[in-house]
């Protein structure tokens, strides 16, 4: 009974924000007379009932608290799947009383949460949508947008109880099916709930109408052509007297104007005038976040500005003013400050060019490049990366920096680092900078961005080659260590820009070309473990120009094509491509007039071939025998000298047989009926449209499915140009890759410019995007433009960096710009491509630094310069974010001390004090065992991540907020030891098992 | 646009995961499993950004946990950096100094605070009262239902004895 009056007591203490199960009397009184155990857990489940959420079963919290605990992910999965076990038996059983189906499908949550399938139980989920009862209904809800998927077949059942719900007159109520609208309304149950959903945008809740804007925004992006006819509603809301619904608006018209800027050109007044006022607090002072007005608005506002002032002089200059403003006005000592302000660099590097503008976005660039925070620091690169391609020489000033960055050990700034290496790249410096990223290609082990990676270099090396043997050298480099990654397009290219050369008509330049390849190539063929790609490129080449200019002969070239078809007897591909090459060779010296005959290897290898499982070895095999047997001019016909370039005509209606069919036709034979004039059969293609359309779609079929028949080929014509006769159609080319017809556009790679990105558009297609992100397609000729005026310095600087392109990675310390390492100045060097040496480099890099300083008019900024000098000299402040060592984060909980303990002793002061004190008082006690307190509390202020704020300018501004926000948290002590006293009693214990459950996330 | 939402313990337990672009129950596994490989073994004062199958991961730790938000090339990291302290900075309101414990527990609660917060993978209400406001809102409606409920439940269970 003891027990129950304490657990009175803190009920009592509680209700202010915990509630009560209003069965708790009930409880009490049947459980009066049974025994103290039960007593005992009915007063632990009365506790948690007490602390509102823990309403489940103790069942539940054992299996929450079970997995809490295990040791293993094999310990979880086993407990896991234990449960599934349990759940798929009960959640079966006839007549669950609601509330307890309602934990049953909390549970699944749970499972599904964990990474395990719950699929079983998902009907039981969407059945309890369909309930009246609210709770119920929400928990429905919750479970459905959680488990399914918008493609779930199961979607189709809560359709109708979301059209119930959007009517309803609970506001809730259609809040929570607007929800549920969002994550799983697909393309085909659109049309189900529009009328209604648009409807929703007059309701007189704004959170309604704020969902319904968003639900609008989700059907866009599943179907954008069911909503576009709503363009003129979304206009509409951007006027709505309720903030958040506006903000909510800018979201679908984010994505419209990104589809098409030009029917939302005259918004640009509403847009700049609303973010003037945002920008000038106009909005209630609840959008404020950490003194900031609205930045979320902000920000997507900016967004929008920089798609409609891209390439609009009128409309650039009606933002000018405001950004400005912005950034004068944005507040670098904070996260979300900086956050503004980087969108603004964003959007002045998107609009039309503003030179003032530009200076302001190169001064805040500057402050995020010297910082110590290294979010700061990426985003500095990434802006840089941006504001290059208007002002192609403001890298310059921050050559040292971007160095630093790309030797930093974080591998995301690295990444960035290359990223805007890879867009500042031009002649002068494609050696190093390519040499760079190769390096780094092989150091990671990502697929993902060695592919890209390797993409990358492809392109820089075929855009700014300064010469054909270091083009071939780094493309065997690639090839070699991400052959199999790339594209296999980039193969086919290479192949290609060996055969045409580099389009000058320069025929010397061309073989030297081929002969550096092939000369390379005969070194690196023997190296085990080539990619297949690569192995591709050797043997095709080998074999068309292996012998070309007489170096080599056919028998060497023979052999090490014969090696290599045996070393990689498994990739059927290879061995195809070699045995093409070997019958090349053995074509272009029968018809140079030359004696030749087989090497023994190489007869043997035919030998093993025309017996091969794969009927396309066989073909090939059979072919190079058929011509073996043929007399030097039929060779010369069928295989022609370097003609891979030249174009084949393929004569599609096969009009050679034409008097093969006269001749049959007289004899009585039955004429050609084309397939699509034959009575009685369907067009094939449509059925194929048909099936596959249904097939994607799920839709439900209505007509009667066709009469099967008999199989006809439906690609008739492409079968045309398969080699079916001993003479091969494709001269040069694997009969299995009609893709790679020298039909395609040559485009001169050297031409830089928008050509090669057309020419090789297939290859570079995440490319492709990188460049739409990063600029307009002016860009490349513009790089290229400048490159040319680079085109100067270019022998000198090659010189200079040539010897020494793999540099160490000493990590020294980072030192004061002074003191700048001997390797580092020749590499800013090296890239930033400048005639100046090294220490007139080094000087310009301060006096860059200082005329930037007097350049600032602002006396606002002018004050923290300075200041953040001192900062620099004081040791940084913890990085709060990244506690290194769990000791830290759990101050006042740390391990050793029994944290109850100190909390009792707490509860005594807090019971006659107030919160604010109590919460000073404990900030007090905890700042005994953890000195960095104060770091604690900032972090709650939101200025933790910038590593580099001064502290001083914090101080001032940030105690007031520090004292507020323990104001709003409430009586923390109280909390924290009500939480504990719980856990306590469900078993639950800090010491045991992770300290760290108990922290306060918030410092 | 966030394509998801996960917070991962340090010990790379997962305590809430919450998915806006489509991805099947292997692909979310796989998912964990390859961010948590990636952002638990980051060292401190690093990028609160990784780089990711083409997209970006922001990341921010408080006490033992991490939450992650994945995002678009084009979209700004320090704004979601923010986004994922507005939402701590909202259940810490709403649980009262909150801790991992509370996520544990609550974790249907935490759901339903996220869903007032990112609606569609965007942010949707950047006040933190009106959040609030809406949260105490739908506490107090399921609380009346549940009144009402266990009255009725009560009665039954009366009647059935």
């Amino acid at each position: 009974m003891l027990a129950l009056k304490q657990l009175h007591d803190q009920e009592s203490k509680n209700d202010k924000k915990r509630r009560l199960h209003s069965s708790c009397a009930g409880h009490f009184i049947k459980s009066h007379n049974s025994n103290l155990e039960q007593l005992k857990t009915i007063g632990r489940e009365l506790a948690m009932g007490s602390q509102g959420g823990f309403g489940q079963s103790k069942e539940f919290l054992d299996l929450v608290k079970s997995i809490g605990e295990a040791r293993s992910k094999s310990e979880e999965d086993r407990i896991v799947l234990r449960e599934i076990e349990t759940l798929k038996r009960r959640i079966n059983e006839p007549d669950i009383p609601k509330r307890k189906m309602k934990e049953y499908i909390i549970r699944l949550v749970y499972i599904e949460m964990l990474g395990h399938d719950a699929s079983f139980g998902y009907i039981h989920a969407v059945k309890m949508t369909h309930d009246d009862s609210v709770l119920l209904k929400r928990t429905g809800y919750l479970a459905v947008t959680l488990f399914l998927n918008e493609d779930h077949d199961l979607i189709i059942l809560i359709v109708n109880t979301i059209q119930k719900d959007l009517r309803s007159d609970n506001y809730l109520v259609v809040c929570a099916a607007l929800n549920a609208c969002c994550k799983l309304i697909n393309e085909e149950t659109i049309p189900a709930v529009l009328q209604q959903v648009v409807e929703l945008l007059g309701h007189q809740k704004e959170a309604v109408r704020k969902k319904a804007v968003m639900a609008l925004h989700s059907f866009h992006h599943k179907s954008p052509s069911s909503v576009n006819h709503l363009i003129s509603n979304f206009r509409k809301k951007l006027a709505d007297n309720d903030p958040g619904v506006m903000g909510a608006t800018l979201f679908p018209l984010y994505d419209l104007i990104t589809i098409d800027v030009n029917p939302h050109k005259d918004l640009v007044a509403s847009f700049v005038n609303i973010l003037k006022q945002v920008a000038e607090r106009r909005l209630p002072k609840t959008y404020d976040y950490h003194q900031t007005p609205a930045p979320f608005i902000q920000i997507k506002l900016l967004k929008i500005l920089a798609l409609l002032g891209s390439g609009d002089k009128k409309s650039s200059e009606q933002m000018y003013t405001v950004i400005g403003d912005i950034m004068r006005k944005s507040d670098t000592a904070s996260n979300i400050g900086n956050a503004i302000l980087y969108e603004c660099i964003c959007c002045i590097s998107s609009i039309q060019p503003s030179p003032k503008l530009l200076e302001t976005a190169a001064d805040a660039i500057a402050n995020f490049l010297k910082s110590d925070s290294h979010n700061l620091k990426y985003m500095g690169i990434d802006a840089l990366g941006r504001l290059i391609r208007i002002s192609p020489d403001i890298a310059e000033q921050h050559q040292l920096a971007v160095i630093d960055c790309l030797e930093d050990p974080d591998d995301t700034l690295k990444r960035k680092t290359f990223e805007l290496l890879y867009k500042m790249t031009k002649s002068s410096n494609v050696e190093v900078i390519v040499d760079r990223m190769i390096d780094y290609m092989i150091s990671i082990n990502d697929n993902h961005y060695k592919t890209e990676t390797a993409s990358r270099c492809v392109e820089l090396a075929e855009q700014f080659a300064p010469s054909n043997h270091w083009f071939i050298q780094t493309m065997n480099k690639v090839f070699q260590h991400a052959g199999d990654l790339v594209n296999p397009k980039v193969a086919h290219n290479l192949m290609r820009l060996i055969a045409e050369g580099f389009g000058e008509d320069d025929d010397t330049a061309d073989s030297q070309l081929r002969l550096s390849a092939v000369e390379s190539y005969l070194k690196i063929v023997d190296e085990p473990k080539l990619p297949s790609a690569f192995l591709q490129v050797i043997c095709w080449v080998l074999g068309e120009y292996g012998t070309a200019d007489g170096k080599y002969s056919a028998s060497y070239i023979s052999g090490k094509l014969c090696d290599v078809a045996e070393a990689h007897s498994t990739d059927d591909i290879v061995k195809g491509y070699a045995v093409t090459a070997l019958m090349k060779v053995y074509c272009f010296e029968r018809a140079a007039g030359r004696k030749t005959s087989l090497l023994p290897e190489c007869q043997s290898l035919l030998e093993e071939l025309s017996a091969s499982h794969s009927s396309d070895l066989q073909q090939r095999a059979y072919e190079f025998r058929a011509i073996l047997d043929l007399d030097t001019n039929a060779i010369e016909n069928i295989m022609p000298l370097d003609a891979s370039c030249e174009d084949i005509e393929i004569d599609k209606n096969l009009s050679f047989l034409d008097d093969y069919v006269q001749k049959s036709i007289e004899q009585g034979a039955e004429p050609y009926i084309p397939e699509s004039e034959r009575s009685g059969t369907l067009n094939i293609s449509k059925i194929r449209n048909h099936n596959s359309y249904e097939h994607s779609t799920h839709s439900l079929r209505f007509e009667a499915y066709e009469v099967p028949k008999p199989v006809v080929p439906t690609n008739i014509p492409t079968t045309v140009t398969y080699p079916t006769d001993l003479v091969p159609v494709t001269v040069s080319e694997p009969s299995y890759q009609p893709s790679v017809q020298p039909t395609w556009p040559l485009v001169p790679v050297s031409d830089a410019g928008s050509g090669s990105v057309s020419g090789s558009s297939e290859l570079k297609l995440r490319l492709d995007g990188v460049q739409k992100k990063w600029g307009k397609p002016t860009y490349s000729s513009g790089a290229s433009s400048s490159a040319s005026n680079f085109e100067s310095n270019r022998t000198m600087v090659n010189g200079a960096p040539q010897p020494d392109t793999v540099i160490s990675k000493p990590h020294a310390p980072r030192q004061s710009h002074v003191e700048v390492s001997e390797e580092k100045q020749k590499l800013a060097a090296s890239l930033f491509g400048g005639t100046t040496s090294r220490s007139e480099r080094k000087q310009s890099g301060g006096a860059t630094g200082h005329s930037k300083v007097s350049r600032i008019t602002n006396p606002g900024e002018d004050k923290v310069r300075p200041a953040t000098v001192t900062a620099v000299v004081q040791p940084p402040p913890p990085d709060l974010l990244d506690l290194g060592e769990p000791v830290a984060d759990t101050s006042g909980y740390s391990s050793t001390v029994d944290p109850f303990k100190q909390l009792e002793g707490l509860l005594d002061l807090s019971q006659d004090v107030n919160a604010a004190s109590a919460s000073a008082s404990a900030a007090a006690t905890t700042g005994a065992t953890a000195s960095n307190d104060p770091d604690l509390l900032s972090l709650y202020s939101g200025i933790d991540t910038v590593g580099n704020q001064n502290l001083t300018s914090m101080n001032g501004s940030v105690n007031p907020t520090k004292r507020t926000t323990s104001l709003t948290k409430g009586p923390n002590l109280k909390d924290a030891l009500d939480k504990d006293a719980l856990v306590r009693q469900m078993g639950v214990n800090p010491t045991s098992q992770n300290p760290n459950l108990f922290s306060d996330l918030l410092g | 646009m966030i394509h998801f939402v996960l917070s991962i313990s340090r010990q790379g337990k997962v305590r809430l995961t919450k998915w806006y672009s489509p991805y099947s129950q292997k692909e979310r596994i796989k998912v964990i499993r390859e961010l948590s490989g990636m952002i638990l073994t980051r060292g401190p004062k690093l990028c609160n950004v990784v780089e990711w199958r083409g997209f970006k991961v922001v990341y921010r730790r408080y006490a033992g946990l991490y939450f992650c938000m994945c995002i678009n090339q084009e979209d700004n990291e320090l704004e979601i950096l923010e986004i994922i302290q507005y939402f701590v900075e909202t259940l810490n309101r709403y649980f009262g100094t909150v801790c991992e414990l509370d996520l544990i527990f609550h974790f249907h609660k935490t759901y339903y605070i996220l869903d007032e917060i990112l609606i569609a993978g965007e942010l949707q209400e950047s006040s933190k009262k009106i959040v609030h406001r809406l949260i105490d809102a739908q506490d107090l409606l399921v609380e009346a239902a549940k009144e009402k409920e266990n009255t009725v439940s009560y009665i039954v269970a009366q009647v059935a004895n």
